[in-house]
């Protein structure tokens, strides 16, 4: 898949689903799109491990646009980055957007074939000023 | 038996011991300090990150001390959870990198100076953020200035309490503002607890 792919990170499973539900009704299936939610015993949360392997089901050699819901669920993405490393890690981005609304404008723009780097500003430009 | 003399031969699994013990104790307490400011899970995720940590400490302790202390911050990365899995799994991790296999005073100062600092840069945060820094700068301070171990588990007990007053600007607690005045912090309660339980261990020798 030439697109950037988009991953979805909740500390629910059902938002996470719920999120990539609306982007493949809305957007289609043009981008390559995974999601994860849930600590590693299935509680809320998030697991470096889950975004590793979402990251991996959404890879495009485009890159992939990660959009996350709060806190932890950022800083476990920015240290799933880090253990995927070199040279995928500079392709992967987490974007500061709102999740629902951030994955459908950032998927939308990749499926019309846009950068990484399209793809991430479209979606920083939903963030809070 | 002193922090220095002890450093270079290191009962890892009584240390491992240790800390999982005493997170373990306070998890509710941490729990309870979160659900104050924060999500309410951050006893349970420690727990969770320290037991498995604890579930592998007899292969921990036959590695060497810098591969065994990079195990352990992959173990808490993976297993912990919440946002405070690469942050406590970072502060493992660097000390890893950092430290050599039998480090004296200086080095072990040196190397939990930089993995700190990791920490703040992981968190995108810095003292004074009512996190778990206000407590690991302090201990380093205390570390490199050649205090006893009691020493450095009460500067950082202190620094703890003094995260009360404080008013978080990062993590979820900054959603909170001005409410978030009044509470300790999770994070820095649980660093205070660790340190306390790791230079207990240490000066019994």
């Amino acid at each position: 898949m030439k697109n950037v792919g988009i991953v979805i990170v909740s500390h629910s499973a059902k938002v996470a689903e719920g999120t990539a539900d609306m982007v493949r009704q809305m957007v289609g299936d043009e981008v390559p799109l995974a999601w994860c939610g849930g600590n590693p015993e299935g509680g809320l949360g998030t697991s470096v491990e889950a975004i590793m392997q979402a990251i991996d089901r959404a890879w495009s050699e485009a890159g992939v646009a990660i959009l996350v819901d709060l806190g932890g669920a950022e800083t476990n993405s920015e240290m799933a980055i880090e253990m995927i490393g070199e040279p995928r890690a500079n392709r992967i981005v987490v974007c500061n957007a709102p999740i629902v609304e951030g994955a459908v404008m950032a998927a939308t723009e990749a499926s019309g074939g846009a950068s990484l780097r399209e793809v991430v500003a479209t979606a920083h430009e939903l963030a809070p000023a | 038996m002193s922090v220095d003399e002890t450093m270079s031969r290191i009962d890892l699994s009584a240390l491992i011991a240790a800390v999982a013990d005493t997170v373990s104790a306070h998890a509710e307490e941490l729990t309870a300090l979160d659900q104050a400011i924060g999500d309410g899970d951050h006893g349970l995720n420690m727990k969770r990150g320290f037991e498995a940590v604890r579930a592998e400490s007899v292969a921990l302790a036959e590695k060497p001390l810098p591969d065994a202390l990079k195990a352990i911050g992959t173990k808490l990365v993976m297993t912990v959870g919440g946002a405070s899995g690469p942050l406590f799994g970072t502060l493992f991790l660097t000390l890893g990198k950092e430290l050599p296999t039998e480090p004296d005073r200086t080095e072990l100062a040196a190397a939990f100076g930089k993995a700190v600092d990791a920490v703040a840069a992981r968190g995108k945060s810095q003292a004074g953020q009512k996190t778990m820094l206000d407590v690991l700068y302090p201990v380093q301070a205390a570390l490199a200035a050649g205090r006893t171990g009691a020493e450095i588990a009460d500067a950082a007990d202190t620094a703890a309490e003094a995260t009360k007053p404080l008013k978080a600007i990062r993590g979820r607690a900054s959603f909170l503002g001005d409410r978030s005045i009044g509470h300790v912090d999770p994070g820095a309660r649980s660093s205070a607890l660790i340190v306390r339980a790791i230079t207990k261990t240490l000066e019994r020798g």
